[in-house]
């Protein structure tokens, strides 16, 4: 398949890898950022073909993985609402709340509707004028320009019946939060290629500066993903630091205008709760003021609540990059897809849930 | 009774009864007229027409199989087939799986308060056009109505026996290390065909369900004389959960190649498209069988005779160690575990 194969050629693979292995000379830690990229890296089983010292942690980048509890949970309040419709990607169905999920929710008969694109759920409070519709608008700056259209035109079209439950998270500053962390042992990133798809990548350039650290935007099929941390190696191994693009094929180094210039109409950025790090200043979206009448905790009056965090799950600790998902003593036992402890295990862009499915063996 | 033979126009005059109503399944005189128009000319054999509790019939084999399953997919029209077709070929294919000669089915239909007469008689034609094509007869069934809002439409559940003329069993326990593992066609397209039917999604050509009864080609493959150990058809769990129920069960280890899976572009780029692992889509017309290496080519040449098999192909081999365990060696040509999955697969959100 066209656009696919050519970037899944086993022996274009093979070339990475050896290329990899003749300029390492010292052990070296990397960061996906992306969740889509973790995915990748286990499905194909791409860190297989690397370096010994070469060593890949998974970043924070699964937008269901690090939706906090408290937003979850607010997402159960408002989908349980007799009145409500309650639509979500589908993924976030299954992220477990303090005691149930959205799917329990749906079992239970609330109106929750899994979409695919929130101006469905336009469609939907417009052919249901009694009803309220909510649209839990989760994800990094890649979902952002479409949640951002879906607000712009309900309030084009007059739609009143339409809020959004905003849990934007944004990429860079989770970096520099990782960064900064006393025992991070992240020394390079490949960067979101969506992400930058979007953005573009200017804004990484004070981050690769500040922190001395190569940042290579890197694109999700598997020679893409190999490529990327030649990139980042070759920067480490020549003592750079500095902002390269893998993904040019997607990515211009001023990002998509459009999709930036609605961003900022809707949007603006404030502090936001990341699940199993914390609050990070500076690193989520939510409503301009003169959007606020869509805000969905505004219009239910959810806002004021919050939830700590459940002390057994060390997501936070897989989400910063200082431990493997296997390292901990709940994986694959107290710990399931099933009966998942914490988001990392929900996703399948999480951690926990990657080494599950395609790592676990019977020993 | 009326016996004439089943026509392309409901035979209930629309004027009449236009709509299915709960006296359908009161089991009066509104439930007799059900039978008496619509499923007795469509399904027309003797035994349905001797009107007993139950069909009796004597067996050229002292060995059965018997199996039955339960269908209440929406939309109950797609491409490729309907929910009549699945619920004919899925037990069909089930009594397939176990080297059964599939004879007998039987019907229950759920019926929802207000379905439209002329539906349920293109689903009943659907059924009798897929059992004439498998060769099993409609020998015995049920009609209930729930109320409005109570029911999807149709559920259908049918039930089914076959004979079994091998000598040998055919199940998971004869899996054996060295089998090969091959694969009658295609993966995906039911599921996609359904998604994108749900969801209003459009592709450059449309894709059709591999909708299919099974029983002609497993019969041919075991009347050559290839040796089978175990086959499994695959269904909404799709190919995944077919082989770690096989690598479970044996308590052996399978592996795959994902390179040799047949695919079509259509359904590659739906999957890419919409974050789905083609492994985990539903199929209702493919099956996995495994059988020793030295009866590989019997096996594919006697397959690929038949068009629901015209691309079977090997896409992997059984082997000691990691009992349980089915592994995948990936395009770049690294090693991956294929697990079952949790829940349904959800679209992912980038």
């Amino acid at each position: 398949m066209k656009f696919i194969d050519e970037y899944r050629d086993e022996r274009t693979a093979q070339l990475y890898s050896r290329a990899l292995s003749r300029i390492v000379t010292r052990p070296w830690t990397i960061m996906e950022v992306c969740g889509g990229q973790t995915h990748s890296i286990v499905k194909f089983g791409i860190d297989e073909l690397l370096p010994s010292a070469v060593t890949l942690v998974h970043g924070p980048g699964c937008p269901v993985c690090v939706t906090p509890l408290e937003l979850i949970e607010k997402a159960i309040e408002l989908a349980s609402m007799q009145n409500v419709i309650f639509c979500s990607f589908g993924d976030m169905l299954r992220v477990p709340g303090e005691s149930k999920d959205l799917l329990s929710v749906k079992a239970a008969g609330g109106d929750v509707r899994i979409l695919y694109s929130p101006l469905d759920a336009l469609k939907i409070a417009t052919e249901n004028p009694e009803r309220e519709v909510v649209f839990f608008a989760v994800g990094f700056e890649t979902t952002a320009p479409a949640n951002a259209m879906a607000v712009y035109q309900a309030k084009r079209q007059g739609i009143r019946n339409f809020s959004i439950l905003v849990s934007h998270v944004l990429v860079p500053p989770a970096m520099e939060a990782i960064l900064s962390f006393p025992d991070t042992k992240v020394q390079g990133f490949l960067a979101a290629g969506h992400v930058c798809a979007v953005m573009g990548y200017v804004e990484y350039e004070p981050i690769a500066d500040k922190y001395k650290v190569p940042i290579v935007v890197t694109g999700f099929e598997p020679l893409d993903i190999l490529q990327g941390i030649y990139m980042c190696v070759r920067q480490l191994e020549e003592g750079r630091a500095k902002v390269e693009n893998q993904y040019s094929r997607s990515v211009r180094k001023e990002g998509n205008l459009p999709a930036r210039k609605i961003i900022s109409e809707i949007f603006r950025v404030v502090p936001r709760k990341w699940r199993g790090v914390g609050e990070i200043p500076q690193s989520g979206l939510g409503l301009q003021e003169a959007y606020a009448e869509f805000d969905a905790e505004l219009r239910f009056g959810v806002a004021g609540r919050t939830i700590d965090e459940p002390a057994e799950c060390i997501s936070g600790l897989i989400l910063q990059g200082l431990k493997k998902p296997h390292e901990c003593s709940a994986f694959g036992t107290r710990c399931t897809p099933e009966h998942p402890l914490g988001a990392t295990m929900v996703s399948s862009e999480g951690a926990c849930a990657a080494y599950y499915h395609y790592r676990r063996r019977n020993n | 009774m009326e016996s004439k033979s089943a026509g392309f126009i409901c035979p209930i005059p629309i004027e009449q009864y236009p709509n299915v109503l709960l006296a359908h399944g009161g089991g009066g005189k509104l439930t007799q007229q059900l039978i008496e128009r619509m499923f007795m000319p469509a399904f027309s054999n003797s035994m349905l027409a001797s009107r007993h509790d139950g069909a009796t019939f004597d067996l050229p084999s002292q060995k059965l199989a018997f199996t039955t399953d339960s269908y209440v997919v929406r939309p109950l029209f797609f491409p490729g087939g309907d929910i009549g077709a699945l619920a004919v070929n899925g037990t069909v294919n089930d009594l397939a799986m176990c080297g059964a000669q599939p004879l007998y089915l039987s019907v229950g239909f759920i019926l929802e308060e207000g379905l439209p007469m002329d539906t349920l008689w293109k689903v009943v034609q659907s059924m009798s056009k897929a059992a004439a094509e498998a060769g099993v007869q409609l020998v015995t069934g049920d009609t209930k109505v729930v109320d409005r809002g109570k029911g999807d439409g149709i559920f259908i559940n049918t039930a089914g026996v076959g004979v079994v003329n091998s000598a040998n069993p055919i199940a998971p326990g004869r899996v054996a290390p060295g089998d090969v593992i091959v694969l009658s066609g295609d993966i995906g397209r039911h599921g996609i065909a359904i998604m994108a039917m749900r969801e209003g999604l459009e592709f450059e050509s449309t894709i059709m369900s591999d909708c299919a009864p099974l029983a002609a080609v497993v019969m041919d493959v075991l009347a050559a004389g290839t040796e089978v150990h175990c086959m499994r058809d695959l269904t909404r769990g799709g190919l995944a959960s077919a082989l770690v129920e096989i690598a479970e069960a044996s308590r052996l280890h399978l592996e795959i190649e994902e390179a040799a899976i047949p695919l079509t572009e259509n359904v590659r780029g739906a999957c890419e498209i919409l974050g789905f692992d083609p492994l985990y889509v539903a199929n209702e017309g493919r099956y996995i069988t495994f059988v020793p290496a030295a009866e590989t080519e019997r096996a594919l040449g006697r397959m690929r005779t038949h068009p629901v098999a015209a691309e079977a192909a090997v896409i992997g081999r059984v082997k000691e160690g990691s009992p349980g365990l089915v592994t995948m060696r990936s395009r770049i040509g690294a090693s991956r575990v294929v697990d079952m999955l949790s829940g349904e697969q959800l679209p992912r959100i980038c």
